[in-house]
Order: structure tokens, then sequence, then C-alpha cells
């Protein structure tokens, strides 16, 4: 059997696992998803795990001697295993619970970047990076006279690695990029650069936010020190995200915020650190949502992150097709096979929140803005975009259901 | 059609009558919202009694925040720079006939926000807003 057929996706059954996509959004207007990169929906296992919790073990975690208490403990550090598993990650240990990827990158910004870059040091950042991983650092430099650089976006949508590795010889302490543009939809070519970064003395965060949930990763594989992912975009509740560090870069690191949970003993001047991870989960976390991270990503490896890559790719590749057949598109970044499932583009002097105003009548969500790129969209002299995003339950007839849209916007405003 | 993009919507965003900009004027100022990238700047002429004689927008933005430009600014001539302080979110919606979730309501307003900040100076605006 070729290999294109194992991954194949069952994607009718696939869509029964997502009660939303069920309903209409107007009388006879089914729902059309395609802001996926924004946030995932959620299947039925993730919504059922989190109320199972709250209607049988509902109970803090860590402190209790009863027995809710312990069910809930022992629900969430599994949900750090399966979650750990799920990245390659060798030890639950180096997974540290967030709210989201904005706060797990904040988190390195106040602890070891803090503790480790002084006046003069240099981060190294890219173009296209999302606003949660540049203002974090914009207010690290502001504090300690940090210097950023950044690694530019060709025309073509790819990050110029021949400026990378003149940027790298620079010396940088820190390189903090994207694996996957939320707006491009480029996947950054993250071992070389990580590789390189490492040789050149510099440590290494990834932002796999846009990542983590549409390709198979492996932080052991991609040999970084930092990643950080949301669990929302991945099938997952909002309010839960990761950070993975390594192990002893980790316990190296001061705490993040101060609290219960993250100390071994307190006196009334002073205390003693808990140990990795509990030391940067300060105060009750998101259990619920943790043990629903649990349930999305044992839902993800059923179906396999391979075809789920590959499913997009397909997608992506015909949505590329299908919007360029419309006169006036103009999607921004490189060719499907570089791409994960997200389109971006801009349609002849069409303002995208009027674009997505029409295709929403229509039952068609898709995103208009800048998409938390600024910087991005002035590289390319844009205010913003319009962006459809693609997950493992859209199909080529939504797709088709874009276009139709499309040439009804033009039909209005043109 | 499509009952946000009504007729007078459509027809002020692609055939707008008060698009321009005066030079020399005796009032202008400009504003954006960044989150949408939309951008306008509103200019007027005013006789002796604060009389408003021309006026004229200029910008990009989506064809609501376009659209309530040129109809509101096309509304003010004639009016006295009072009665253009007197005019409210009500007044744009009235014009434009829909009515606006949040998010598109910023862009509506965003003329009328330019408009007032022309006249009374940015500082008297927030304040009164605030």
């Amino acid at each position: 059997m070729a290999a294109s057929e194992t991954l194949a996706l069952d994607v009718r059954r696939l869509r029964a696992e997502f009660p939303v996509l069920a309903r209409q959004v107007g009388p006879g207007v089914p729902l059309i998803y395609l802001d996926s990169a924004a946030t995932s929906q959620k299947p039925r296992a993730v919504i059922q795990a989190m109320s199972a919790f709250y209607e049988t073990h509902n109970s803090n975690i860590h402190r209790g001697i009863h027995a809710l208490a312990e069910e809930a403990t022992e629900a969430y550090e599994a949900a750090r295993a399966r979650v750990a598993q799920f990245i390659h990650a060798s030890d639950p240990r180096c997974l540290v619970f967030t709210r989201n990827t904005t706060e797990a990158i904040n988190l390195v910004a106040h602890t070891w970047a803090r503790m480790t870059l002084g006046a003069g040091d240099t981060i190294l950042l890219t173009e296209m990076e999302h606003h949660s991983n540049l203002v974090p650092w914009q207010m690290l430099a502001a504090e300690k006279g940090l210097l950023l650089e950044f690694v530019p976006v060709t025309e073509a949508g790819l990050l110029d690695l021949e400026a990378y590795s003149s940027l790298l010889s620079r010396g940088p302490r820190l390189v903090a990029l994207t694996q996957m543009s939320n707006v491009l939809g480029t996947i950054n070519p993250v071992r070389q650069m990580t590789a390189a970064a490492h040789a050149a003395g510099a440590k290494v965060l990834i932002d796999a936010a846009q990542s983590v949930p549409h390709l198979p990763v492996s932080v052991e594989d991609l040999d970084v020190d930092f990643m950080a992912f949301s669990g929302h975009k991945m099938c997952g509740p909002t309010g839960v995200g990761v950070l993975y560090g390594r192990l002893e870069l980790l316990e190296a690191m001061p705490p993040f915020l101060g609290g219960g949970d993250m100390i071994k003993r307190v006196h009334l001047r002073s205390f003693v650190a808990n140990d990795v991870p509990y030391k940067f989960e300060a105060g009750t976390p998101a259990i619920a949502e943790a043990i629903g991270l649990g349930a999305a990503v044992d839902f993800l490896t059923s179906v396999g992150m391979p075809a789920v890559h590959q499913a997009e790719e397909a997608l992506v590749g015909y949505a590329l097709d299908r919007l360029a057949e419309v006169p006036g598109v103009r999607v921004l970044g490189p060719e499907a096979e570089q791409r994960g499932g997200v389109a971006s583009f801009t349609f002849e002097g069409i303002h995208p929140h009027d674009i997505a105003q029409v295709l929403d009548r229509q039952g068609v969500a898709v995103r208009a803005g800048h998409h938390c790129a600024m910087p991005l969209h002035e590289r390319y002299g844009i205010p913003a975009t319009t962006r459809a995003s693609f997950y493992l339950y859209n199909t080529t007839d939504e797709i088709d259901s874009l276009i139709a849209g499309l040439y009804k916007v033009k039909e209005i405003f043109s | 059609m499509d009952d946000l993009y009504r007729e007078v919507i459509i027809d002020h965003y692609k055939n707008p009558r008060m698009r321009g900009v005066l030079d020399p004027h005796d009032y202008t100022y400009q504003d954006d919202n960044p989150l949408c990238g939309d951008q306008i700047r509103v200019d007027l002429r005013v006789d002796e009694n604060d009389k408003i004689t021309e006026a004229a927008f200029s910008g990009s933005g989506c064809a609501i925040s376009l659209a309530s430009a040129d109809l509101l600014v096309e509304s003010v001539v004639g009016k006295t720079l009072d009665e253009v302080k007197q005019l409210g979110k009500e007044d744009i919606l009235e014009m434009l006939g829909i009515e606006l979730g949040p998010v598109r309501l910023k862009c509506a307003l965003l003329s009328l926000k330019v408009l007032k900040a022309g006249v009374y100076g940015i500082e008297a605006l927030e304040e009164e807003l605030s």
C-alpha cells in the first residue's frame, strides 16, 4: 500500500467528532470553519474529559490527602506525561504548564533571559514573528539594554538563511523564532537553524504555536532549548499552554511567578523554590484544561500527526491552486511544500474586513487583519490580509465554498 | 443582496462625493485604527460664523469606514462647529441604516472621531468620551 493511502484521513468520520462543525451560522447556512490558526475546534473526547473531571474528580492538586485530590493530581500529571510524549520530550519534568504560548515565552524572558543576558547582548528574532515572540523581547531589551536583530523574510516568504548565518556570526545569545508562520504558513528549517545557532553559542527558543498542532514535532530531534505552544490551537481547551525546556536550563532558572505550589518551604522573609517543573507553576493551575490537553494529544496521536500534516499539505495545495484562479487574489508566502495549512491573501483593493464580513454571511469563517504580526505586514507594505487556515477536519468542498464566497465579494465591491 | 452592505453603503464606498483634500483648510485631523489599518483624514473650511462651507475626507479603509466618512462629511456642510459637536454614534448608524457589532462599529465611528478631534482638539474629545 502506498504511503499516501496509509495516511489518508477519514475526514467525514473525524468531523463527526467535532460537535460544533454540525451547527449552522444562519438559516440553511452551515459553518465552514477556516480559522483554526486562531483557535481550533474541540473534539468530543476533549470536552468529555473536562466534564468528567468536574463531574467526578474535581479537586485541587498536589496537596490534598483525600481521594479526589489524589485522582486530580494523578490526572494532571498524566496529562503532563502524555503531552511530553507527544513532543518526544524524554522527561515530563521538562514540561511546564502555562496559560498559553505567550505566557511560556514571557516565562523564558523573565527568568532565563533576565538572569543570563546583560547590556549589549543580542537576541536574534525574525521578521515573521507573532507579537508574542516580539513584545516580550522588546520589553526585556528596554529593561536590560539588549539589542534585537531580525532575520529578514524574502519576497517569497522564506527566511533569508544567508543573512541568518551572517547575523549568527555576530554572536547572539538567544535565537527565538517561529517554526511555522501564522501568516505566511512558512515552515522554517528549525533543525538546521538550531544546529547553526548552537554552533555559534546561542540558545534557541521555538514558538511552536502553529507547528505542534499540525506537524510531527520532536524536541529531541530538533534539539531546541525551549519550545512554547498553546493547547487551544491543537484541539485542546483555552487557558493551558506549554513551555518545554531543557532540564538543566530549567533547573538553573529562577522561579517565574511567586506563590503557592512553586515553593518547598516558606519563611516570613524567604522561601525555598520547589523542584522543576512546579517551581514555574505558581498557584492553582488550569487543572481541567491540562487534562483536556492530555485528551487532545491522545486524539491527535490516534489520528496520527504525519497523516494530519499530509492532509493539510494537500488542502493548502488545493487552496493555493483555487485561489490562483480568482483574478486579483495575491497569496503571501511560499509553495505548498514549504508551508502548513495557512493561506493569507489580498484581493484587489478590497479591505479584508469587508471580505471576511461577506464570507461570514455565507458561513465561511476566516480571519481579517494583521494576525498579530504587524511587522510582517509592514514588510510587505500591506496593512492587513485575509487568512484562511485549515485543520484535519477541513475538506476541499469547504475551500470551494471559500472561492465561491470570494466571487460574491467581488460582485459586491467591484 | 446583503443586509449589511446596503445600497447606500456600497454607493458611497464606490462613488464617494466628498473624497479629497482641502488646502488651505481651517480645521484638519487624521487618525487611524491600527487594528484594521483604516486611516481617515478630514479637512474643513468654515466661514466667519463657524459654519462649515467645505469639507473633504481622504484615507483608506473598509467599505463601512469609507462610506460612513463620505456620508458624515457630506452631512456636515452647512452645519456650525457647535452642531458638529452634537453629533453622536446614533447619527452615524442612522445614516448607514445598519446595526453593527463592536468591531465594525469602530470602523463606522473612525470618521466621526477624526472630525470631532479636528473641531475640538483631541484632548477635549477624549475628555468628552471618557
